[in-house]
């Protein structure tokens, strides 16, 4: 019961903060300065995520930027976002519209995690 | 490397430069440089190859695709064909179609009885390795499975799916792997494949699998077993009792030593010697005492 439930909550909030979100893509399909949304860049070199977390507006546009030879992906946990492997200077992009502690990490090596905080918008 | 427990020193190996460690019933037994060709005798063999990552483009190997063919160069030069080869994953660098298309098509040209593979982290980025498995599985449905041939039992594993720290096996195929050798006699010589280390390599770099314990419960009663993998770019080994353990060369670019750097990364070498980090690996097995020669060639051997 509780693990049914737990499954019912986090389909309906993941559902919720995708409909809140924007679709993600990647960065070559994507056009600098949306209007008023901010934009910040982590980097991936090193095994890491430079830096690992973030504290973001919402609506800004966070891109994720891979530097090592090796591949990463920035993936959360529920699947609400996969970049899929990035290959040295592939870039993956995500607006973040809904407010909440959004922890990623690569799949290729789990041990790199990184989080994104987003806060309110301006009221 | 601890090559004192020997019995005897076994000459064969193929090639004049050849590292070549020799064991018997699973133990190391000695190792030395500058074999000549064995003179006696039909022994089986097969041949490991690893890491090959079509699709890399960085500094450590302008050409991936050339040391690749370097590397089956050398096994269709071997003296005698092996009965199979196998792959211990990592064959393209990000599971691209493209990058699976070259591999097969490369695979083909190779002279072997057979040619298999298990995967790397690399060849199941997108998908849990479903194209992977679609074009290079054995296993039907499941990404694991077992043979005979080159006169051992052969299991083929999985261990780059649910990584943790380092690789995972899981709760099935554990319980597969279990019931697989039960089916085996202890004489039999056991060949284990996975692409991460089966034991602790190094896990501070993430070179061990988690689980890999429970597999070992189930490979003490045999008197030989031979475990091969991959994913360190570099040659290691360990003896436990009759399990002796291997990582193997890439056919793509080294990686550090253990420790000798803050984390893993393809290592970039001077010009002109990388075909000294790179190599094949060949295993001979003797047919009535089932000892086993394993020796690795470089690719500027």
């Amino acid at each position: 019961m509780f693990r049914f439930s737990s499954l019912v909550i986090a389909v309906v909030a993941a559902s919720l903060v995708i409909l809140g979100a924007s679709v993600a893509y990647r960065a070559s399909a994507a056009t600098a300065g949306q209007g008023s949304q901010s934009q910040l860049a982590v980097n991936i070199a090193d095994d890491a995520f430079k830096p690992p977390s973030l504290v973001v507006q919402a609506g800004t546009r966070v891109t994720w930027t891979n530097a090592d030879d090796d591949p990463h992906t920035v993936t959360t946990d529920k699947s609400l976002f996969d970049s899929r492997g990035l290959a040295r200077g592939d870039s993956f992009s995500y607006v973040f519209r809904k407010p909440g502690t959004y922890a990623y990490y690569c799949k290729v090596h789990p041990f790199m995690k990184g989080v994104v905080i987003v806060k309110g918008a301006h009221s | 490397m601890n090559v004192n427990r020997g019995k005897f020193l076994e000459c064969m190996a193929w090639c004049g430069t050849a590292v070549v460690y020799s064991l018997t019933a699973g133990g190391l037994a000695g190792r030395a440089l500058g074999y000549e060709l064995p003179t006696t005798a039909r022994a089986s063999s097969f041949v490991q190859i690893s890491d090959t990552h079509v699709g890399f483009h960085g500094d450590a190997n302008a050409d991936v695709l050339h040391t690749f063919q370097q590397a089956i160069d050398k096994i269709n030069a071997l003296p005698v064909r092996p009965d199979f080869v196998m792959h211990t994953g990592d064959l393209s660098h990000l599971s691209k179609p493209e990058q699976f298309d070259t591999v097969k098509q490369m695979f083909g040209t190779i002279k072997a009885g057979a040619v298999y593979a298990v995967p790397g982290e690399h060849d199941v980025i997108d998908d849990r390795g479903t194209r992977y498995f679609s074009m290079f599985g054995r296993g039907g449905i499941k990404p694991w499975y077992s043979f005979d041939a080159a006169g051992v039992h052969a299991l083929a594993l999985t261990n780059v799916l649910d990584l943790k720290v380092g690789g995972f096996l899981g709760r099935d195929q554990l319980e597969w792997a279990r019931a697989d050798l039960a089916k085996q006699k202890a004489s039999t010589p056991i060949a284990v494949f996975a692409h991460i280390p089966l034991y602790a390599a190094y896990p501070e770099w993430g070179w061990t699998t988690n689980d890999y314990l429970e597999l070992i419960t189930h490979l003490r009663r045999f008197d030989s077993v031979t475990v091969l993998n991959g994913h360190i770019h570099q040659v290691l080994s360990k003896v436990d009792g009759n399990i002796t353990f291997y990582t193997a060369d890439s056919t793509a670019f080294p990686q550090p030593k253990p420790g000798s750097e803050p984390r893993p990364h393809p290592l970039k070498v001077p010009a002109g010697v990388l075909g000294q980090y790179l190599g094949i690996r060949t295993v001979n097995i003797q047919p009535v005492s089932h000892s086993i020669a394993v020796a690795d060639l470089t690719l500027s051997s």
